[in-house]
């Protein structure tokens, strides 16, 4: 058992609940109630919690990038702060999609005290994520990170409303919760994009650029997938396609307050089959996750 | 275990348990934050239910070794902590006794939670409370930024006595 009233004590005991991946709290679903609903596939909801839960988690580990870059010191810690937001969901899902059907974890050797929620993060490949593209792009100017946020955030938030009615309790709950918290993502997103907006001619033009970048491909967000026509079906999860005119009155609202048009850049390559949600991704992923997981898979047994 | 027996134990294990405070503001005790949920023993185990105040909270590891530790330390060898999701926690549950040791501390404590049912408004520009510096007193305060050196707090700063502090955000 760890002293707590020395700070060392605890580094280097045989607790395994020490450290490794942020494991302290062994399982943030202890004690939850996870049995499936009358009705409910196990494999087809963990399915659809993967591709929610790899959305966070991506869009999650390109904002933690900005920590020490954004423009000033309170951005630094609000985009960390939202990171952490959709971390903490995104561990939550991918828990879920675990215990809802145990044959999506990768496999480690034995002994690892990686839990599942951890080896779903770090030790498959960018072919198996099923998080859409708009979430894995390099960062670039902070414009596109703002108009990203707004398109994901907004798209998020009428989502997760909808989800709190899943028969699912366990992702009826993660939604509720997460409601609260991408209100103020949202939010912040919204208040970014008229400041450049409105702001000089140089940022007015970035951010005009910014939604350029990624408009095109928030369209993804919206094309049922199977997964999600099942997940519908099944009662819980969402048509990803019955949000889009929610989604356009908000996004809409914020761009006549800023001035800024709409932009007309057409939908990028593959939509629905073929796209994010089939593991078939841009480039960015393989990078990004590289460099996620490098750590964890030199140590798929270590204990920090 | 006779059942005054075992209502004495309860008690205890509550008792222990309520003092175990909040790793980041540990001037508020997890009882009065509203994560400690309840306190029951199954058999000879403690059980402790927690709901996390934020999805993310990195601190919800530590309470949970915290609670442990102190049960142990007076005596419960089984303790067992539990995560109970929903209802998801809201600002609302920090007690009166905790509103007022925030304020001790010089963090200003949230106002009323905003509904989460029907549409979420969008607040295009910075949210409006009423909230009073928890050194002078005064209600001319200014925000800084939504998001603080925790998940629950905003940034704010005091127009009369011009220091920055904390404030408990409504969720």
């Amino acid at each position: 058992m760890t002293d707590h009233t020395s700070a060392y004590d605890g580094l280097l005991g045989d607790d395994s609940a020490q450290w490794a991946f942020g494991q302290d709290f062994e399982d943030p679903l202890a004690g939850v109630d996870t049995t499936l609903a009358a009705g409910v596939d196990g494999a087809a909801l963990a399915a659809y919690c993967l591709m929610l839960g790899d959305d966070a988690l991506v869009h999650s580990h390109r904002l933690s990038q900005w920590a020490s870059n954004a423009p000033d010191l309170e951005e630094d810690i609000a985009l960390a702060n939202i990171a952490l937001d959709l971390l903490g969901q995104a561990r939550l899902l991918l828990a879920r999609a675990a215990a809802a059907d145990p044959s999506v974890v990768p496999a480690l050797p034995a002994g690892s005290p990686v839990p599942p929620e951890d080896a779903l993060a770090f030790f498959r490949d960018d072919a198996d994520f099923r998080n859409v593209r708009l979430v894995e792009g390099e960062n670039g100017d902070f414009a596109v990170t703002t108009a990203r946020l707004l398109l994901f955030s907004t798209h998020r938030l009428a989502l997760l409303k909808r989800l709190r009615d899943s028969v699912d309790p366990v992702l009826a709950a993660i939604a509720a919760k997460g409601v609260k918290e991408v209100a103020y993502h949202r939010d912040h997103a919204a208040r970014w994009c008229l400041t450049l907006a409105r702001g000089t001619e140089e940022s007015r033009r970035r951010m005009r650029a910014g939604l350029d970048v990624v408009w095109p491909l928030h369209h993804e967000l919206f094309r049922t997938h199977p997964v999600e026509a099942t997940a519908a079906e099944q009662g819980f999860g969402v048509d990803p396609a019955g949000l889009a005119a929610d989604v356009d009155v908000l996004l809409e609202q914020v761009l006549s307050v800023g001035g800024l048009d709409r932009p007309t850049v057409p939908p990028t390559g593959p939509l629905g089959r073929g796209a994010g949600r089939d593991g078939r991704h841009t480039e960015a992923l393989g990078r990004m996750l590289a460099e996620m997981q490098v750590v964890a898979r030199a140590h798929p047994t270590g204990r920090w | 275990m006779s059942a005054v027996v075992d209502a004495d134990a309860v008690t205890l294990a509550r008792r222990a348990a309520e003092e175990v405070t909040d790793p980041e503001m540990p001037m508020l005790t997890l009882a009065d934050l509203g994560v400690l949920r309840d306190v029951a023993l199954e058999g000879a185990t403690v059980v402790l239910t927690v709901t996390p105040t934020y999805s993310g909270c990195p601190a919800l590891a530590t309470m949970r070794d915290d609670l442990v530790h102190r049960l142990r330390e007076r005596g419960f060898a089984d303790v067992d902590v539990r995560v109970r999701l929903a209802p998801a926690w809201s600002s609302d549950w920090i007690t009166e006794r905790g509103r007022a040791a925030l304020r001790a501390h010089g963090i200003s404590p949230p106002g009323a939670a905003p509904a989460t049912e029907g549409p979420t408004v969008l607040r295009l520009l910075p949210t409006r409370r009423q909230v009073a510096c928890p050194r002078c007193g005064s209600g001319r305060t200014a925000l800084t930024s939504e998001f603080g050196a925790t998940a629950c707090k905003a940034m704010y700063r005091c127009e009369e006595c011009l220091e920055p502090f904390d404030h408990v955000k409504e969720i």
